[in-house]
């Protein structure tokens, strides 16, 4: 294993992102604090309690997870789709390294900024509602696997992209719309028995409804199978990367 | 001299059917300098990117230092430096910290003393702390070799390295390329600058529609090949050439004739020529002979292989 190498490409992006502070990390958390006081303050004032939590600390789970997942999707799409851009792809390909090492390197720095950005909107929560966490570890457990699943999910985007504007299509129109429909902003038992069920063919619903059990102790679904759901995808995306390095698809000629 | 690179019937054919490399061989002796000639498209590049990893081979084997860059791809490509044809740097990046990523991507240790002298060494240890975007484009491509130097490389391929750089910084170049060969660097480069092989090479290649046509030591290659012309400055223009002088196949242009003859033969012709332009009552004003440079052979191989 060429930890050096892991270390290179970790640190080098890691280095983007604190070049980018102000677009890396205050405008997910200025979004994010728009959404406690529009959800939280001004609308959750006035609903009832969600399942026993008031609707503002309710929301927080899901607004971690949609912060979470956008940016570990957004920032490993990009870290390997900018070397593609500008061309410095060649170094990678011509370097001792192999696929798991790339990945680690990116991967590992793109879940990190997920991190960063997941936990600073956590502590931003605590300004504006009152929560405590029922689980703390199954909590940074889940945020942790998360962010590395949907940062794989990321660099599958960021090689398989040709363009900006597909590099944007996936987060926007696959991830988000999964994000919201997955309960982020209510629980599911809320919905009609039809939307229930089609909310079960939803993966992202397994990942906020472990999260929240996390803080509130109380879940959609059982804990268990949103950890086998987050092991499913991790996998998934795992295989998929491995046959891209080992067929060279869109990236090696 | 044992080979550093080795190169065995290696074939690249890509999606569309299209065959950049036909069977190439090619054996590379340590310490060397080889440069590679070739039209556009003959296939250059996609032979340094299949050695260098870029590019997967259709079939054929390639080894580096011994180890295949297949199945030993650690090894061979640790050997390995690149500077690639286009720019391609990380715009926002500083020069120290480019080069020192590369570094660490071969898997090599932090050594900023060694980044220094190679900065030192390609007059770029002024700009260390530049951002890359604000270099010009002479010293974005020696950003491009400090790069490929980074890891203490064995082998190094420049792919057109002057390409559409000003004379001065060519021959800039030349200097850095003669060094690393001194420091016991062996080169591999594409161009085409005639003048850029001629002037450092020790071997040349030529490759066209993805097969090498030819790599001979360049001296010998020009002294085999090359031929001279014997020119001939007469007093009155000639307008026809005498029947006594048909043999010869001199070319007339007023007062300059001109003889071509091939050095390896085992009789040039000179003497009966200026014998024979005595006898037809030519007066000779002056004479002076002419090599026939590497471009002009180069020139003759891809027209011969058209």
């Amino acid at each position: 294993m060429n930890l050096i190498a892991i270390q290179s490409i970790y640190r080098f992006e890691m280095a983007r992102f604190f070049r980018t502070l102000t677009q890396s990390v205050i405008s997910p958390v200025i979004s994010t604090a728009l959404y406690f006081v529009v959800f939280g303050a001004a609308i959750g004032s006035r609903m009832e309690n969600v399942e026993g939590v008031p609707y503002g600390a309710f929301i927080v789970p899901g607004l971690i997870m949609l912060t979470v997942m956008t940016q570990a999707t957004t920032n490993a799409s990009f870290g390997i789709y900018f070397p593609k851009f500008i061309g410095t792809i060649y170094e990678l390909l011509s370097a001792p390294v192999n696929f798991l090492e790339i990945t680690i390197g990116y991967v590992g720095a793109a879940a990190t900024k997920a991190l960063i950005i997941g936990m600073i909107i956590l502590a931003t929560s605590f300004l504006f509602v009152d929560i405590t966490i029922a689980h703390p570890l199954a909590m940074l457990a889940f945020l942790f696997l998360t962010a590395l699943s949907f940062a794989l999910l990321g660099f599958i985007i960021g090689i398989w992209a040709g363009n900006f504007e597909q590099l944007q299509l996936i987060p926007l129109l696959v991830i988000t719309p999964l994000v919201f429909l997955g309960g982020s902003f209510y629980s599911t038992s809320m919905l009609p028995p039809v939307w229930q069920t089609i909310t079960l063919f939803n993966p992202v619903h397994y990942l906020i409804s472990g999260f929240r059990w996390s803080f509130f102790g109380t879940a959609d679904v059982p804990v268990g199978i949103s950890l086998i759901a987050i092991a499913v995808f991790t996998g998934a995306c795992m295989t998929a990367i491995w046959w891209i390095f080992r067929t060279g698809w869109r990236i090696r000629q | 001299m044992s080979s550093i690179v080795s190169v065995r019937d290696l074939r690249k054919a890509y999606a569309d059917g299209f065959q950049a490399l036909k069977g190439v061989n090619l054996e590379i002796a340590e310490g060397e300098i080889l440069a590679l000639l070739g039209p556009n498209g003959a296939g250059k590049t996609t032979l340094i990117s299949t050695v260098c990893g870029i590019t997967v081979p259709t079939s054929g084997t390639v080894s580096v230092g011994g180890f295949d860059t297949q199945t030993d791809f650690r090894k061979a490509r640790d050997l390995i430096g690149l500077v690639p044809q286009e720019i391609n740097l990380e715009p926002f990046e500083t020069v120290m910290n480019t080069v020192r990523f590369t570094r660490g991507l071969f898997g090599k240790s932090r050594n900023d003393a060694y980044i220094e002298q190679i900065l030192r060494d390609l007059s770029l240890f002024d700009k260390k702390d530049n951002k890359i975007m604000t270099l010009s484009g002479g010293m974005k491509r020696r950003v491009l070799i400090a790069k490929a130097l980074a890891h203490e490389p064995r082998v190094l391929f420049l792919d057109e390295p002057t390409a559409g750089v000003d004379v001065e910084l060519r021959k800039d170049m030349w200097d850095v390329v003669a060094k690393l060969k001194d420091s016991g660097v062996t080169i591999i480069l594409t161009t085409h600058y005639i003048e850029e092989a001629e002037a450092i090479a020790d071997r040349v290649g030529v490759i066209a529609k993805g097969e090498i046509l030819l790599v001979q030591d360049k001296a010998d290659l020009m002294a085999q090949m090359g031929q001279k012309q014997l020119k001939i400055e007469v007093a009155a223009p000639v307008t026809e050439i005498p029947a006594a002088l048909s043999n010869y196949g001199l070319e007339a242009d007023g007062t300059t004739l001109t003889y071509t003859y091939d050095t390896n033969g085992e009789r040039t012709g000179i003497t009966t020529l200026l014998n024979d332009l005595q006898n037809a009552g030519i007066q000779m004003v002056d004479i002076q002979t002419q090599q026939s440079s590497l471009e002009d052979i180069f020139v003759g191989l891809v027209k011969e292989d058209a």
